[in-house]
């Protein structure tokens, strides 16, 4: 993926593939397999946010896991900051752990409730580091200013915070090795909206102010609209379509894209009664069986033959502009541009 | 209001609820009144623990009693004051008159029953049904809401449905008796963006069909604009504004209203460049207010608001707010 104007790409992802083994029978036989993550290509830039969007089941975790090698990727590359970590041994992927952090979903489930926060922040300095203890201390009150925790409570245990607390714990904790990159997983899916603000703003101000790197993956489209530089849209473990932020929203050329932002609700009544929505019919088919063909071409209200049959591969049809779809192909332009018009009626 | 005959089909009075708890008391619902409308779709807004859920579920008495106790208050329906009448009434009520949907449709369904039989259940004891009359019912009840083969399907177990088909049941279910009242919990939370499209669908047709009065309980505003005709934004187990849907998200009147609007991130049209923050926490309620459960958080708090807990001042056409600061002069109120 190009972007005119963008320095460097921090991480290059491609042909991911991330399938797991699906078994039956008495001797447990390898009979299928769920291609929770198949064949997906992005890249992130240095410095920027990419969202990564759909629904649940799309694959999107699996795949921000095993952009961090935290599952054994099936096939593909990934490289971040120039090393190869998709099949790097064991002692040089340990190596290059500090560039590369998560922050989780559940804050609840995501520290352990026997550390206290001091603990808890810094446990990767003393796994990765050789610092005295009273640097580490320094360093675990430097990151707690940072994230907007109070020093005094560096010795409470994680039950004794709030969510939105305890996911700044989770911050600081990820930030505590000067990472690069940062997956965050769903990180604010777990909180009120009122504590999703503040969360959203301290990953922003530390992402100014560090230098910082995000794969910000979410099921929350407005969310990744105001965080995100540029977004990624999966369905059944595959791009639908990738583009920078202002151009998908205001303009969405996927039909599943199309769908999934019409379908968000507005807050506004006044919004609602004009809106013109597209609704989707039945559910997102199984990852272990999905459709032949195009994956979305079973719910797609603009199918054609050829979708049924040819599964679309992701081509560049606009500057910067990514997508999956028969629609925009070369051999079947022509009735695109109509078809397409139609859909985002 | 008219003395007497009321027009509405729910009239809930003053209701307190509170938890007794080892570590002390927790007063989660604090003089909540609201009325419903026959016909009406009432949005109720808040935060965790804002005491959304247990208002609602202290009306129908489905909180464990104790440590839950409703300590004052009245919840009038149909002629009876259901905070007073008898657990067998109740029971008669429950499921029956008043219909409910939970948030989590993989864990309300009883796993190692048929759906068939969770629908026919309340069928045959609410409504005396026998069982061929009850299966016939069923079948009407899921190809209402929107479920193909539904013959077939009534012999499925639960973990044969997607978590949208699911919902659907429960919705199903909580149909059955043809309720006059329903009180959805959450019922889109944990689904997907494109099939809770599917299911507001489906209850926007509904109530054109069926006609009864819904209680959604939500903490999404973008859900509320699309479906309420009222909303009710409670905060610190208290109404703090209470409004028509329109009126509310054009011209709301309580700050932690107006903040709330403005935290959530537009999807369309313009794009903030920093969200609106409310600082703090929600309040922990180990007493009953004394003062306004807002008053850290707010912007616009003064004295007054930390020695008296505002009452709900009426500062529209059927919209009332609980703040001693007046939006409209810009100044305290004087009341």
């Amino acid at each position: 993926m190009r972007d005119t104007g963008t320095p460097k790409k921090l991480v290059e992802v491609k042909n991911l593939k991330m399938h797991f083994p699906i078994r039956s029978g008495l001797l447990r036989r390898v009979t299928g397999a769920v291609k929770a993550v198949d064949d997906v290509s992005f890249d992130i830039f240095e410095g920027e946010t990419l969202g990564l969007v759909g629904e649940s089941g799309c694959g999107k975790s699996t795949c921000g896991r095993a952009v961090l090698r935290l599952y054994e990727p099936t096939s593909g590359s990934i490289i971040i900051d120039g090393e190869e970590i998709a099949h790097a041994p064991f002692d040089k992927l340990r190596r290059l752990r500090p560039k590369m952090q998560m922050v989780f979903q559940d804050p609840q489930a995501s520290l352990n409730p026997r550390m206290t926060v001091a603990g808890i922040i810094g446990e990767p300095l003393m796994e990765h580091g050789k610092m005295s203890a009273k640097d580490r201390l320094d360093r675990i009150y430097e990151l707690m200013d940072a994230v907007g925790l109070n020093r005094d409570f560096a010795n409470r245990y994680p039950h004794e915070f709030s969510g939105g607390q305890r996911q700044r714990i989770g911050i600081a904790r990820a930030l505590a090795l000067n990472p690069k990159f940062i997956v965050c997983d769903e990180p604010i899916a777990a909180l009120d909206v009122s504590i999703q603000a503040q969360v959203v703003n301290l990953l922003e101000e530390l992402q100014d102010r560090l230098g910082l790197t995000y794969l910000f993956i979410s099921h929350d489209l407005s969310m990744v609209r105001h965080i995100a530089d540029r977004v990624v849209v999966m369905y059944l473990g595959k791009v639908a379509e990738i583009g920078p932020r202002d151009g998908l929203y205001d303009d969405p050329l996927h039909p599943y894209t199309k769908a999934l932002l019409s379908a968000v609700p507005e807050p506004d009544p006044v919004a609602h009664d004009s809106a013109n929505r597209t609704i989707l019919q039945g559910d997102v088919p199984s990852p272990a069986n999905p459709p032949k063909g195009c994956n979305f071409s079973t719910r797609c209200p603009v199918a054609m033959d050829i979708c049924r049959r040819l599964d679309p591969e992701v081509a560049e049809v606009k500057p910067g502009r990514f997508v999956a779809c028969h629609l925009y192909n070369e051999t079947t332009s022509q009735t695109a541009g109509n078809a397409a018009q139609t859909v985002g009626a | 209001m008219p003395d007497g005959a009321t027009p509405f089909v729910l009239d809930v009075k003053d209701l307190k609820t509170v938890f007794r708890t080892r570590r002390g008391e927790v007063h989660a619902v604090n003089d909540v009144s609201f009325t419903l409308k026959s016909g009406e779709l009432l949005g109720v807004v808040g935060e965790s623990g804002s005491g959304k859920s247990v208002t609602m579920m202290s009306l129908i008495r489905l909180l464990p009693m104790p440590p839950a106790e409703i300590r004052g208050g009245s919840v009038m329906f149909e002629g009876q004051d259901l905070a007073r009448v008898s657990e067998d009434t109740m029971r008669a009520i429950r499921g029956a008159r008043i219909g409910m949907v939970f948030q989590d449709p993989m864990t309300s369904l009883n796993p190692v029953f048929t759906v068939g039989y969770q629908i026919i259940e309340p069928l045959r004891t609410h409504m005396g049904l026998n069982k061929a009359q009850a299966a016939n019912r069923a079948v009407e009840l899921l190809e209402l809401v929107g479920i193909p083969d539904a013959r077939r399907r009534l012999d499925d177990y639960p973990h044969q449905f997607s978590g949208g088909m699911r919902q659907r049941v429960m919705i199903a279910i909580a149909l059955a008796c043809d309720p006059k009242v329903l009180i959805a919990d959450e019922p889109t939370t944990a689904l997907d963006v494109t099939i809770q499209a599917q299911i507001l669908e489906l209850i926007k047709d509904l109530r054109q069909k069926l006609g009864m009065a819904i209680v959604w309980i939500t903490h999404d505003l973008g859900v509320i604009a699309g479906i309420a005709d009222r909303v009710m934004v409670m905060y610190g187990g208290q109404v703090v504004e209470q409004a028509p849907v329109r009126e509310l998200f054009a011209n709301p009147q309580h700050p932690y209203t107006r903040m709330l609007l403005e935290t959530v991130p537009n999807i369309r049209g313009d794009r903030q460049e920093k969200l609106r923050v409310i600082q703090g926490q929600p309040p922990i309620l180990s007493k009953a207010p004394e003062s306004c459960p807002f008053r850290d958080r707010c912007p616009q708090a003064f004295d007054r608001c930390a020695s008296e807990n505002p009452v709900r001042f009426d500062v529209g056409p059927a919209h009332d707010a609980a703040c001693f600061w007046d939006f409209k002069t810009g100044a305290p109120r004087h009341a």
